[in-house]
């Protein structure tokens, strides 16, 4: 299913560049409009800096997928640090572990198509989330 | 990726050049809330045209930024964010509460000037 595949490597906050802007360029090879691009910048951006934030390392995957006719991006955020104790707080709206900043997944979840989120404690997380082009 | 800052009258602009990592954005705040002493500024400028993403790490850092310069007894603006980006931003529900914004660097030097009694030759 997966046509194209990325994988973008996170060790450190260069990384989350790197990953946003790999992902704005596969998003744009299916000609998502600019304010689609930079909602899913956005979202993984907030998602790569979790991985440097709370995990230290792991990895974004980006590739172009389809459904039934239709087009879309899906994100992949994999690590395998310490995992998310509560997954139903950190859904919420200003949920936060470390200091003031919110884990920021409530927002990449309202700004993408499919979100979907599995974490075990002291396993690793893995959050994958697709937006399909309108 | 350092970002140039210019000094103008009793200004600082700074103008983000292109993507920034979360190191770069702290050091500019860093280095603003420094040089707005050692020039004596009263107003800085951050053009953020150039950004293609403000996430929730570079909304608040600039509001940090934008605070901790109020604290030094200097107004800050941020300049030249996109539409797409503000788009982006509202729907992520970020926001640079307390701080001051403006369409552009022209826009940012009229607010700045007003703001501060500035009166400018005509």
């Amino acid at each position: 299913m997966a046509s194209h595949e990325i994988r973008v490597p996170i060790n450190s906050d260069i990384d989350i560049v790197i990953a946003r802007q790999r992902g704005r360029e596969l998003a744009t090879q299916l000609g998502f409009g600019s304010s689609d691009l930079v909602l899913i910048a956005t979202a993984i951006s907030e998602l790569a800096r979790n991985i440097v934030l709370y995990a230290q390392k792991g990895e974004v995957v980006l590739s172009l997928i389809e459904d039934g006719g239709r087009k879309g991006v899906a994100v992949v955020a994999h690590d395998e640090g310490p995992g998310i104790l509560e997954i139903e707080r950190a859904m919420q709206e200003g949920y936060s572990t470390s200091r003031s900043l919110g884990l920021g997944l409530p927002g990449v979840k309202r700004i993408m198509d499919d979100f979907h989120i599995v974490s075990e404690t002291g396993r690793g997380t893995t959050v994958t989330v697709r937006r399909w082009k309108p | 990726m350092q970002v140039p800052v210019l000094k103008q009258r009793d200004y600082l602009i700074a103008s983000i050049q292109a993507a920034l990592t979360d190191a770069d954005l702290l050091q500019l705040r860093d280095a603003l809330v420094e040089q707005v002493g050692r020039f004596r500024s009263r107003g800085v400028i951050v053009d953020v045209t150039a950004l293609d993403v403000m996430d929730s790490f570079a909304a608040r850092t600039l509001r940090d930024l934008a605070h901790m310069i109020r604290l030094r007894g200097a107004e800050t603006v941020i300049v030249g964010i996109q539409p797409e980006v503000s788009f982006a931003m509202v729907q992520l529900g970020l926001t640079l509460e307390g701080v001051a914004t403006a369409l552009d660097l022209e826009e940012g030097l009229a607010f700045l000037d007003k703001r501060l009694n500035v009166r400018r030759r005509p």
